[in-house]
């Protein structure tokens, strides 16, 4: 176990160094000139230069890519071009808000989709099937910000029962905290939700069909016993998966889902790095969500083995 | 049943009569009513998608007005006669910009799908077949893969000019590691197929094989990603020009008109309303065509979700 966790790790370093020469090569590999893009329509041609320098595209790429390297290794992600911050110091002042949005949107998420899964599995081919997996593929279709915006207008504004934007801190207290996250993480997890119960719907059919089901209702277990501790426990692991790779749709929802529920995260830094085309600040986001990503799916491999004993390395 | 059968029955040994027939012919629906009979979520999806291509090709004959024209002294009208989906913060005909703005996610949808599906045939073809390239690329794929799709988009899209081929273009670098992982893996399994081995022990030539025998056989799954990845295009690219890094904010696209109607959504809901359904119904359409065209071309996948 140890061994395969040393390897596991190992395994991930290979993946991030990858990602992040990609990361590092898009400034060479995006068409046109980025410096003068960055630099906007109103730049002086030193101007311009000024940035290609601080960009380091004036020199070769891979000397460029050894020294960018070395920096990020120490944990150094490099200045943000407009603040003039370090760019470690600008996500780490936004990382409260959208970790929150991010957990709540996530506990959400398994709460709901799982039992609508394991239902739909149960009672297969019934109207609650079909509503169920109807809505699955609603939920596939509506992009987030146009929930986000739906639930804000009906929940918020018309009804009046919770808050239409804004973030409050954990600081402050836990309800006006996850008051002001409840609508972003329905909206956020909406996709999620369908993915998740789409993918423990289809397990949960193969598990049921599986003889241990029928010996476990020969023996007089009732069907909540069934269905949750014999069918869902051997149905985890392909559930777990879709959970962690599911984390990307969470990081790329939460850029729009903070823009719409005017949340300050990291969400909204990405959308203004853009908008100044602050590009060290975003290449650093995207690194940092990056490797978020990776170790989320290096815990969901870790918890394979947790989950189903048969898995050993 | 013929008289010389009963005849040569040997005396005492009466033949059982015949069955009568009691099931009725199968009647076969042909034709469209048939399609619609046996796939109707594709009918649905072809049905919603070729309305809005109809919509999207006729939108200067569907009572439109110039969507770009500014009229400041008309701004934010509620839908009514003058304007059917009301007007924006700039006065412009909402109606006129929504049905303009099917051109954009159309074609960036459908350019993405083909666009990501042949490069990604391309290179999981050649990851799959050959050996000592396999590593290296799937390990770049995996990096690629390991940068969630909308932020690989947006840090494409930071460092060029605002313009709907570079919206294409970012948006189809984000989906090919997905297509490559998919061909790669069907190409895998098809090389082990007896049939490939009878095909090599025949003599035939490598790129003989490739076209012939495993080519065809990745087109069915291909084409099905292709659909979820036609709708997936639409979502990022209104996503992209939601927040302002996508299609210039002078084209009239979908995700342009919510992020004008941004500020205003409190009081002015329609403004994100009205594109918003179009978005929604067109991605939805998109995404019942792949599921019947996933029913309809793997049933062994259909059972499983």
């Amino acid at each position: 176990m140890l061994g395969y966790l040393v390897r596991r790790i190992l395994a991930t370093i290979p993946v991030m160094a990858f990602v992040a020469l990609f990361v590092f090569s898009l400034l060479y590999i995006a068409p046109g000139d980025p410096a003068a893009v960055i630099a906007g329509d109103q730049a002086s041609p030193e101007d311009v230069e000024k940035i290609r320098k601080s960009l380091g595209l004036d020199r070769p790429f891979l000397v460029r890519f050894t020294e960018w390297s070395g920096q990020v290794l120490t944990g150094n992600l490099g200045t943000s071009m407009f603040t003039g911050l370090p760019v470690t110091e600008l996500i780490r002042q936004r990382v409260e808000p959208t970790l929150s949005l991010m957990i709540v949107t996530l506990i959400l998420a398994i709460v709901i989709a799982v039992p609508i899964g394991v239902v739909a599995a149960w009672k297969v081919g019934s109207w609650l099937d079909r509503a169920f997996m109807a809505f699955a593929v609603m939920g596939f279709s509506v992009p987030v910000f146009v929930v986000g915006y739906l639930l804000a207008y009906v929940f918020a504004l018309e009804l009046d029962w919770l808050p239409v934007q804004g973030y409050t801190a954990m600081s402050k207290g836990f309800w006006p905290w996850l008051e002001n996250l409840i609508l972003p993480a329905i909206a956020l997890g909406f996709v999620y939700i369908a993915l998740i119960a789409r993918i423990t719907r289809a397990t949960m059919l193969e598990v049921l069909s599986q003889d241990y089901i029928r010996t476990a209702r020969a023996k007089g277990l009732g069907e909540r016993g069934v269905l949750f501790l014999h069918a869902l426990k051997n149905a985890a692991v392909p559930i777990v998966t879709v959970i962690g790779i599911g984390v990307a749709l969470l990081i790329g929802g939460a850029v729009v889902t903070e823009s719409v529920f005017a949340i300050p995260g990291l969400g909204r830094l990405t959308i203004d790095a853009i908008v100044r085309r602050d590009y060290p600040l975003i290449q650093g986001i995207v690194l940092m969500f990056s490797f978020v990503y990776v170790l989320v799916n290096l815990i969901v491999d870790l918890i394979y083995t947790a989950l189903d004993p048969r898995i050993r390395y | 049943m013929s008289p010389d059968s009963t005849h040569a029955l040997p005396p005492g040994v009466n033949a059982a009569p015949p069955l009568p027939d009691i099931l009725p012919p199968v009647r076969e629906r042909r034709g469209i009513s048939g399609f619609v009979w046996r796939h109707p979520t594709m009918a649905i999806g072809i049905a919603l998608l070729g309305l809005m291509a109809l919509v999207a090709l006729l939108a200067p004959w569907l009572g439109t007005v110039d969507p770009t024209a500014l009229a400041p002294a008309k701004r934010t009208r509620e839908p009514g006669a003058e304007f059917w989906f009301g007007s924006d913060g700039f006065g412009r005909d909402i109606y006129s910009r929504v049905l303009y703005g099917a051109r954009v996610s159309l074609l960036v949808g459908f350019a993405v799908a083909v666009l990501a599906s042949l490069i990604g045939l391309a290179i999981g073809m050649v990851s799959g077949y050959v050996r000592f390239v396999d590593g290296l690329i799937m390990r770049i794929m995996d990096g690629m893969m390991s940068i969630p799709p909308i932020l690989l988009a947006i840090a494409l899209m930071a460092l060029t000019r605002a313009s709907v081929e570079n919206v294409i273009m970012a948006i189809t670098l984000a989906e090919i590691p997905r297509v490559s992982r998919l061909v790669r893996g069907v190409v895998l399994t098809l090389r082990e197929q007896p049939y490939v081995d009878a095909a090599i022990a025949a003599g035939t030539s490598t790129p003989r094989i490739i076209l012939r025998h495993i080519l065809p056989n990745t087109i069915a799954p291909l084409t099905v990603q292709a659909t979820y990845i036609c709708g997936s295009a639409m979502i990022i690219e209104s996503i992209l020009s939601f927040i302002g890094a996508g299609t210039p904010p002078i084209i009239p696209s979908w995700g342009n008109i919510m992020a004008d109607g941004r500020t205003l959504w409190q009081v002015k809901p329609y403004i994100i309303f009205f594109p918003a359904i179009f978005l929604s119904v067109t991605v939805l359409a998109v995404n019942l065509l792949g599921d019947g065209l996933r029913d309809a071309l793997d049933p062994r996948m259909a059972k499983r979700l």
